[in-house]
């Protein structure tokens, strides 16, 4: 046993024999074959899990906006999650214009994140940890996060509570006045 | 076999995890300083390449299970979204059908060595036992991984081989409702046994340990079947010796696997599968997959439902008794020169029956598998228990060692000969 | 290096060999069985074996005819065969018939499909989108199959794969290593032909049933549905029966397995890495063993 260990010990590191760089070079090269191999087999595996052909060709959707009162917010879903199309008051636009940007934790413009004032279109997912938040409510009579107190304003923007950012914008155009595509 | 380790940790670490949990020195004496008979042949490389299967068709399945929907109105369709929306889904997909086929290509040469080299003989009976145990375990995985598509061949297949439970007297009809979870099959059949497609591989792993340890108990056989008389000189280390052997003999079995992965994928499966399942009409011709073929010629052979029944779980069970049949005091069939005869009178008894299960059950074809079928049993039950008292066999050699000196010295001669 | 060079060719050769035979002996449909006896004892023609593109271990569908057998799916199949599992975007896939974007937008605009409910919870028609699977003529297969004489007109998405014959023993271990995998678009353009007006004597057949040499028991409930000239090729293609039938068992082909070309592609390569892998290890477990007698 105790024999054999030794050869195989010299064996595996190559430093006897008669020609110890070819030997060295073959040990390489099949160890980095492996390597490939390896690689190569686990990529398909990691692969699988991304969104898959079916869910990359839904990733659009098509909201009337005829049907919205003002003052309104429909929810429609994209993606999987919620987008809030809310339309806006003129007083609720006035109070999202006016607010300097100096009261913003995450400063931004409210032109900035509309392309119409009358039409918000945000993400309804909580930037603090993805609970979707509700309409008209908390002290701005934007969003109020139910699950940890986070505060948006009509402009969909972070004013307290623990959440880092703005909700998010998705992307979107009007295919005509009352059509919005989003995706 | 597997002795004490010895495994000494390098570092302090190493020290302190080892004297908490000696699994290095598990790995070490298993894997790396564990003996391996040095004659050892190509054929011994398939346990490894089957466990190496094993592996792939758990990984490969919990990839497809993500994406699989268990239930009767979307259970094709989504096997068709793995095929055609998910990245890589058709090579999982493929990958796992035909890695069934070579699962079990590499469990039936491991079992046909096992039955040359007379491996099952002792004290190698509960290693051999634990061996049908897989095989059996795998059969059933592999039955209900087929119904799983739910194409007209899963579904009849499932029909006709849970029907086999209703040819028990009295209690059958009873067990197949139950089996099936209502009259006929249906959504809960399909929901069970994905559930048990799901569970049947870590079984199938667990019984795989078992295999293992039992093997490093009483150490490999080898192609003289002469015990190892002396460690350093008729055993190599596993590691680097047999590890780089079975290294090679598997990526050689990866180019037949990935020939038929991407090149035949749908060879082996039935066209009928890409229906789908209809309870109303039977397919014309219901056939297994290729490596349920023999026990389905026996099944079909015997013109009676239970005998019919009966006769096919025999043909399996009946190994687990082999041990005991076989009456020879010699291993190998390298030195049974009538054995080994009737060994591949036997290998090809099998192919014929895998042959005819595949034919309709009709004239000619039923009289030869019912020849066959006897045949089978009696090369079982008769011809081995008989050979081992008549057979004389060829002188043994004194040692692993001393076999592989003498084909080396006739090589030698041979060379000097010319 | 000696060594892996001659490691390297050798492999190179028996791979490029084997390759070399199994695409001849795809392209060329030479030797099937000219006649079988079937289960019942008697004689059943098998389909003519065809010289498919996509056939081989380097096979590819040819975009004008996936085209082409499109038009005939959309002309005339489709008027009783769903195809479910395809979505218009498809038809812009790699390895596919080769529509681009904007052709698979307004082609899937050309076709009404359900949606719904609307906020009044009434279903309604829109224009399909790409992401739409192709819609069917028929609500339901019972209103398929009243509108067929009682038989229900398979769907079309993988039929190329669920069709197929036996050339029995000993082809069926041959056909795994020369690739043979195309019986299926064999036997639709064996059907597509196989029409005999009238049928054999031997043969009765019930109203609403028709005479087909490659059909199974010869009884088929669909009639001769393409006919010389039925379906116009702007491109000049010969509008024959023979030609139509290659082009849509072809398109059929590729509805069944849309990931033939990305499989083959990468089974090239999975191939000629693992053969250069397996003589890395060769000589590797040569130069280990090199010492011990064995």
């Amino acid at each position: 046993m105790a024999a054999n260990s030794v050869t195989a010990h010299s064996v595996a590191t190559g430093a006897t024999g008669p020609e110890p760089t070819r030997r060295d070079f073959l040990y390489i090269a099949t160890g980095a074959a492996a390597v490939v191999a390896t690689g190569a087999t686990i990529w398909p595996l990691i692969s699988q899990m991304s969104p898959d052909a079916s869910t990359l060709a839904l990733a659009s959707t098509e909201v009337d906006l005829s049907g919205i009162a003002e003052g309104q917010i429909l929810t429609v879903k994209w993606r999987g999650n919620p987008v809030f199309v809310r339309h806006r008051t003129p007083k609720e636009i006035k109070e999202a214009e006016d607010t300097p940007l100096s009261q913003l934790p995450d400063p931004a413009t409210d032109q900035s994140r509309v392309k119409k004032p009358e039409w918000l279109v945000v993400i309804g997912v909580c930037t603090h940890l993805g609970c979707v938040p509700l309409g008209h409510q908390g002290p701005y009579d934007g969003w109020f996060c139910p699950c940890h107190g986070s505060v948006y304003d009509t402009s969909g923007r972070i004013r307290q509570g623990p959440a880092p950012r703005n909700l998010d914008l998705p992307s979107y155009k009007f295919t005509s006045d009352t059509k919005i595509l989003i995706g | 076999m597997t002795g004490h380790s010895t495994y000494v940790p390098k570092s302090a670490l190493a020290r302190w995890f080892e004297s908490r949990l000696p699994i290095m020195g598990l790995v070490h004496s298993s894997f790396i300083a564990y003996p391996t008979p040095k004659n050892l042949n190509y054929w011994w490389t398939f346990g490894g390449i089957a466990s190496f299967m094993l592996a792939a068709q758990i990984v490969t399945g919990v990839v497809l299970a993500m994406h699989y929907t268990p239930e009767v109105t979307m259970a094709f369709d989504s096997v068709e979204k793995i095929m055609r929306d998910v990245n890589f889904g058709w090579l999982m997909r493929y990958a796992h059908a035909n890695g069934a086929s070579m699962f079990f290509v590499a469990v039936y040469i491991h079992i046909f060595r096992s039955l040359y080299y007379g491996s099952y003989k002792a004290p190698r009976e509960v290693l051999w036992i634990l061996g049908v145990i897989i095989f059996l375990l795998m059969m059933a995985t592999a039955f209900m991984g087929y119904v799983l598509p739910w194409g007209q061949m899963s579904f009849w297949g499932a029909k006709v081989i849970t029907s086999l439970f209703s040819a028990i007297p009295f209690v059958g009809d009873a067990i197949t409702i139950w089996l099936w979870g209502g009259y006929s099959v249906d959504n809960p059949t399909l929901n069970r046994f994905y559930s048990l497609h799901y569970l049947l591989p870590f079984m199938i792993a667990g019984v795989v340990v078992l295999h293992v340890w039992a093997l490093h108990v009483s150490g490999q056989n080898n192609p003289t079947g002469v015990e190892v008389k002396s460690v350093p000189k008729d055993t190599v280390p596993f590691t680097p010796y047999a590890t780089v052997k079975d290294a090679f003999g598997m990526v050689c079995f990866f180019i037949l696997f990935a020939w038929f992965v991407f090149y035949v994928p749908g060879i082996l499966g039935d066209a009928d599968n890409y229906i789908r399942a209809n309870p109303l009409v039977t397919p014309a011709h219901i056939v297994p997959e290729w490596y349920f073929l023999p026990f389905y010629a026996i099944l079909r052979a015997i013109p009676s439902k239970l005998g019919g029944v009966i006769a096919m779980f025999s043909s399996i069970a009946i190994f687990l008794f082999l041990p005991w049949l076989d009456t020879s005091r010699v291993r190998s069939a390298r030195y049974r020169p009538v054995f080994k005869i009737f060994f591949w009178v036997f290998v090809a008894t099998g192919i014929g029956l895998g042959y005819l299960g595949s034919q309709p059950p009709e004239g000619g074809f039923v009289i030869a598998a019912r020849i066959l079928t006897a045949y089978y049993f009696l090369h079982l039950l008769v011809i081995i228990p008989l050979l081992g008292l008549f057979e004389r066999p060829r002188p043994l050699p004194a040692s692993i060692a001393d076999s592989v000196l003498a084909s080396r010295a006739s090589v030698g001669a041979r060379v000097a000969a010319e | 290096m000696p060594l892996l060079k001659s490691a390297g060719l050798s492999a190179a050769a028996i791979f490029g060999g084997v390759l070399i035979t199994a695409t001849v002996l795809a392209q060329q449909p030479p030797h099937a069985p000219a006649n079988e006896v079937n289960s019942d004892g008697h004689n059943d023609p098998v389909p003519p074996r065809q010289a498919w593109s996509f056939a081989g271990p380097f096979g590819k569908f040819d975009q004008a005819q996936l085209q082409r057998g499109f038009k005939i799916y959309r002309e005339v199949c489709s008027n009783c065969h769903s195809m479910e599992l395809v979505a218009f975007r498809n038809l812009a896939d790699p390895g596919g018939p080769g529509f681009s974007e904007g052709q698979v937008k307004a082609l899937a605009a050309d076709y009404k499909v359900k949606d719904g409910p609307n906020e009044s919870g009434e279903m309604f028609e829109r224009p399909g989108r790409p992401s739409d699977h192709i819609p069917w003529n028929f609500p339901n297969d019972n209103a398929a199959r009243a509108a067929n004489g009682g038989a229900l007109p398979p769907d079309m998405s993988v039929l190329a794969k669920a069709r197929g014959f036996s050339r029995g023993f000993p082809w069926f271990i041959i056909d795994a290593f020369i690739q043979y995998q195309e019986k299926g678009a064999d036997y639709i353009v064996g059907i597509l032909n196989g029409y005999k007006d009238p049928p054999p004597p031997s043969v009765q057949l019930q109203p609403g049933q028709y005479y087909n040499e490659y059909m199974p028991g010869h009884r088929l409930a669909m009639p001769k549905p393409l006919n010389d000239g039925q379906v116009d090729y702007p491109d000049g293609t010969p509008t024959t029966v023979q030609q139509y039938s290659k082009d849509i068992a072809a398109f059929l082909s590729w509805t069944a397995e849309p990931k033939l070309e990305e499989r083959k592609r990468t089974g090239l390569r999975v191939m000629v890495f693992l053969i250069l892998f397996a003589g890395l290890l060769y000589y590797t477990k040569k130069k280990v063993w090199a010492e011990v007698v064995h």
